[in-house]
């Protein structure tokens, strides 16, 4: 009976159709002492089969975590050393404070104006000696007369 | 993910990965090679590897393809995998079976088989996985496997009943 079945599953086992319980069945069968002697051949399959399961890996496997270097916070930090010029450099440029009240604030700016003018009129006084540079150049506009009458005195003398 | 919590993943089947890789290179030290590559490959992309659904069957598959390709760069080098440790290193336990010689013939007869039926039996019949898992790591489908697992199966079974037979005439 056991054996009428392990045939069968045998014939099923080469068509690949068993399922591996029943193919459990077998190796649990051909691991026996004793087989049926017309099954003897099948033995040593099984038995390899079963020696290969427990083979095992033993070599080590060195696992280190190399640490890769995270290029991106580069840009973080760049882009946070920028903001912090662009802030620092506002406050200190920017910081004059502003008057509310506007008779003050028309005040103020009339000072400055006046201030600026001062200024400017210091810097035109200094202008007036081009005015004497131009007069200078403008007697030297005899010399030209002079060139003239040279030439038709040298003319004539050709 | 910790090492720790990557071994714990790993571990399982770090085995079968060696056993798969072994049955296609023969070599036990090339094996041994293609299983740390392997696992080192899992372990450079374990931020992946929560990502994977099977992480046994993408190791297996990943396995297969590593050893196929080891296999072509030696092919293309003309140079022949040098196995010398022909005779298992587990002769123990092979000695505590009955028939070791015969056992042995069921090595030489397996290695003698066309690589997809090697790999299928290794899975099957070793590894013992369904058939569904294998056609899966395998990139074939299910019939394929079958056939190529019935036709394995027949082909040990006739060279087996040969040698046998063989002994007897």
């Amino acid at each position: 009976m056991v054996l009428n079945n392990i045939e069968k599953l045998l014939e099923k086992y080469e068509n690949g159709e068993t399922s591996l319980k029943e193919e459990q069945q077998l190796k649990n069968y051909f691991s026996q002492e004793t087989v049926a002697p017309h099954l003897e051949i099948y033995k040593p399959m099984f038995a390899y089969f079963l020696v290969n399961q427990q083979e095992q890996f033993t070599k080590h496997v060195p696992l280190n975590t190399k640490k890769v270097f995270n290029y991106k916070w580069i840009s973080v930090a760049a882009v946070a050393v920028l903001m912090l010029g662009i802030y620092l450099k506002s406050t200190i440029n920017n910081d004059l404070g502003t008057i509310q009240d506007p008779e003050l604030a028309f005040n103020e700016v009339s000072k400055s104006l006046e201030m600026i003018s001062k200024t400017f009129n210091k810097g035109t006084s200094t202008l007036g000696y081009l005015e004497e540079y131009g007069k200078g150049a403008s007697t030297l506009e005899y010399l030209n007369e002079i060139e003239k009458g040279t030439s038709i005195i040298f003319k004539k003398n050709q | 993910m910790t090492q720790k919590e990557f071994l714990n993943i790993v571990m399982p089947f770090k085995d079968k990965v060696f056993r798969l890789a072994k049955r296609l290179l023969i070599s036990t030290e090339e094996a041994e090679d293609a299983t740390q590559e392997v696992l080192m490959k899992l372990w450079n992309n374990k931020e992946k590897i929560e990502d994977y659904k099977n992480v046994e069957a993408f190791s297996m598959t990943m396995t297969k393809n590593f050893c196929f390709d080891k296999l072509k760069s030696k092919q293309s080098q003309n140079l022949k995998i040098v196995h010398s440790n022909y005779e298992d290193n587990n002769t123990s336990l092979q000695k505590q079976v009955e028939l070791n010689d015969s056992v042995h013939w069921v090595s030489r007869i397996i290695e003698e088989l066309p690589e997809q039926q090697r790999m299928v039996i290794q899975l099957r019949d070793i590894e013992e996985y369904d058939l569904d898992e294998i056609a899966n790591m395998l990139d074939m489908n299910n019939t394929a496997v079958r056939a190529n697992l019935s036709r394995a199966r027949k082909t040990i079974r006739e060279k087996l009943t040969n040698t046998h037979s063989y002994g007897i005439k």
